[in-house]
């Protein structure tokens, strides 16, 4: 039992991540990224393959911060100018490609059977347990540095531009704000934070397969977001704690039910997953912990 | 030269398969303004009702097509009314998300009845047509045939209706028909229907084709967005011309990689597309 609440908890900070990245976008920018589970696979299979290549396992993360950061870079560039709903259907087709290629390019990925003995740190020096409790403390203090920088962000002048540029990006390019360096720059780090957390995803289970990333941890991610609040770090993680822990209690909820084959409690679980998150945008549009909408700061130098 | 040509003749096809579920669609997309991510789902729930209109009750094509139009326009107008309608004044990203929930929802709806197994419709099996070296399904000409007919039927009813012109007039400029005595509500409802209604009978033309199953939509989905989108989004014609674009290049595009990719060769078709002329084919607004 403890250790499965142990795992609980590191896959809550897992998730954390993620409702972090699509925070940073969508809270931040206005932009919606349909594709994080895309990215979330970037990441994973690019540490898996970095660290199974013979590099040490921080070299694999720092591959996945960089090559989630590049191919954001890519995915936004041409929808970038256009209306936002664009943005939203590209993400969800990149998503599905990386799907394909991760299933398709054997050489690569080893197609469905995945990537199994990935590294798992000090795992050897630490054992079973050790290992399980090391990892949790480790993913807990990722997601709190990175919650802490997003935060900082948030309240900095780049943080206010950022929401100006979601409120009205007219008015934001006419204030002089470059819209569309932001939106690339906040693209860009949200797809390494993604990424990263598909890393850690990826050395925690030291198995990765085109299996992990169905659409379905999208939707996941943006239910947590929005239960714990738009445009607030505290709020994504906070989410993401909720929504973990309500998957798994639909797990325990659908094991009391008699007379039902797996695959309808299975879909008896997505069902519950899609009407929660139905039920919080109508409910709770805000989230449990809305934004809150600092003062504007005095000008120091009110003549200049 | 005879590969090419009968790429370009099944493109032809499936690109007319496509177009019934772009235009219902576009036509969501043109008057409410948002992406409706659910129309995955009614295409499941259309072939769904068919298929049990057709191996239960034992109707042909023809009816149990309609019946599919029927169910899954009553299911999307009774989606649209509770879970998405009150979200319109958030803007079309909170919808374009709910919706998503929604065809989570419905899709295993889907799955709870009818479990994951594929299904086939009780169709007679026949040869196909040879045309020297060119081969071609009867059944995919009757399909080809229904969805022409269906296209036909939608343009007659948007330009000589009232309802079609009063459809065309809130998609041109929602203020305007609304000065001039058009309801809103009343015209969403019908688009609704409409739209998830054509949705459904894709669903049902595409399983005709092959078998069905709870993802059916789904996996047509991003063929349909990328049909609407390099038709330009929202244009109704732009969906047709869109989805015949598309199901060629994605016919053709099998010559050289594997057909495991079809799917991607619409998302690079959009980025292609969005690049060079982001207003789509026969799009007018890019912004």
């Amino acid at each position: 039992m403890l250790s499965y609440v142990v795992f609980t908890l590191t896959l809550c900070g897992i998730y954390a991540l993620l409702a972090l990245s699509l925070n940073l976008i969508w809270g931040g920018i206005g932009l919606v990224n349909l594709g994080l589970a895309g990215f979330f696979a970037v990441g994973a299979y690019a540490s898996a393959l970095a660290t199974g290549a013979g590099a040490p396992v921080l070299i694999g993360w720092g591959a996945a911060l960089v090559v989630g950061a590049v191919v954001g870079l890519v995915v936004t560039f041409a929808t970038l100018r256009l209306r936002d709903d664009y943005l939203a259907i590209v993400t969800l087709g990149f998503a599905e490609v990386i799907r394909l290629v991760a299933l398709n390019e054997r050489w690569l990925t080893k197609g469905s059977d995945g990537i199994s003995g990935i590294k798992a740190p000090l795992k050897a020096e630490l054992g079973l347990q050790g290992f399980s409790w090391f990892y949790l403390g480790l993913v807990t203090l990722i997601v709190l540095a990175i919650w802490a920088l997003l935060r900082r962000l948030d309240l900095s002048p780049y943080g206010r531009a950022m929401k100006a540029i979601r409120e009205d990006q007219q008015l934001a390019a006419f204030a002089g704000k470059t819209v569309l360096r932001f939106k690339l720059q906040a693209f860009a780090l949200s797809a390494a934070i993604a990424a990263l957390s598909g890393a850690l995803y990826a050395h925690f289970q030291s198995y990765v397969s085109p299996d992990h990333f169905q659409p379905l941890i999208t939707i996941y991610i943006f239910l947590a977001v929005t239960a714990g609040g738009v445009g607030r770090p505290v709020g994504a993680v906070f989410g993401a704690y909720i929504v973990v822990i309500f998957l798994e209690a639909t797990r325990f909820a659908t094991e009391w039910l008699p007379g039902l084959q797996p695959v309808q409690l299975a879909a008896l679980r997505e069902i519950m997953i899609g009407l929660a998150l139905i039920l919080v945008l109508h409910l709770k549009p805000q989230g449990i912990l809305p934004e809150r909408i600092p003062k504007a700061p005095l000008p120091s130098n009110p003549s200049a | 030269m005879t590969l090419i040509l009968q790429a370009l003749i099944n493109g032809l096809m499936t690109g007319a398969l496509i177009a019934v579920p772009a235009i219902g669609f576009s036509a969501i997309f043109a008057v409410l303004r948002y992406p409706n991510f659910a129309i995955a789902s009614y295409a499941t729930i259309g072939a769904f009702a068919a298929w049990w209109a057709n191996t239960t009750l034992g109707l042909p094509v023809i009816p149990s097509l309609a019946l599919a139009f029927a169910v899954t326009g009553v299911v999307g107008v009774l989606s649209e009314e509770t879970a998405l309608k009150r979200l319109r004044d958030n803007g079309a990203l909170i919808v374009a998300i709910a919706s998503i929930a929604l065809n989570l929802v419905l899709e295993n709806i889907v799955r709870f009845i009818f479990g994951n197994d594929m299904k086939g419709y009780d169709l007679p099996l026949a040869r196909d047509l040879r045309f020297g070296e060119l081969r071609i399904g009867p059944q995919q000409l009757q399909s080809l045939a229904l969805s022409v007919a269906i296209m036909a039927a939608m343009f007659l009813f948007l330009r000589y209706t009232r309802f079609g012109k009063a459809m065309r007039a809130v998609a041109d400029n929602p203020d305007l028909a609304r000065l001039k005595g058009i309801d809103p509500a009343r015209i969403a409802i019908v688009t609704v229907f409409l739209g998830a209604g054509l949705s459904g009978v894709g669903g049902v033309l595409i399983g005709l084709d092959t078998s069905i199953d709870p993802l059916t939509g789904y996996r047509v989905l991003l063929s349909v967005f990328a049909a609407a989108v390099l038709g330009g989004l929202g244009s109704i014609p732009g969906a047709v011309v869109g989805a015949l674009a598309l199901g060629m290049a994605e016919e053709l595009a099998l010559i050289v990689v594997p057909a495991t990719y079809r799917t991607a060769v619409g998302f690079v078709a959009i980025l292609l597309m969005l690049t060079i002329r982001p207003r789509g084919i026969l799009g007018e607004r890019a912004s």
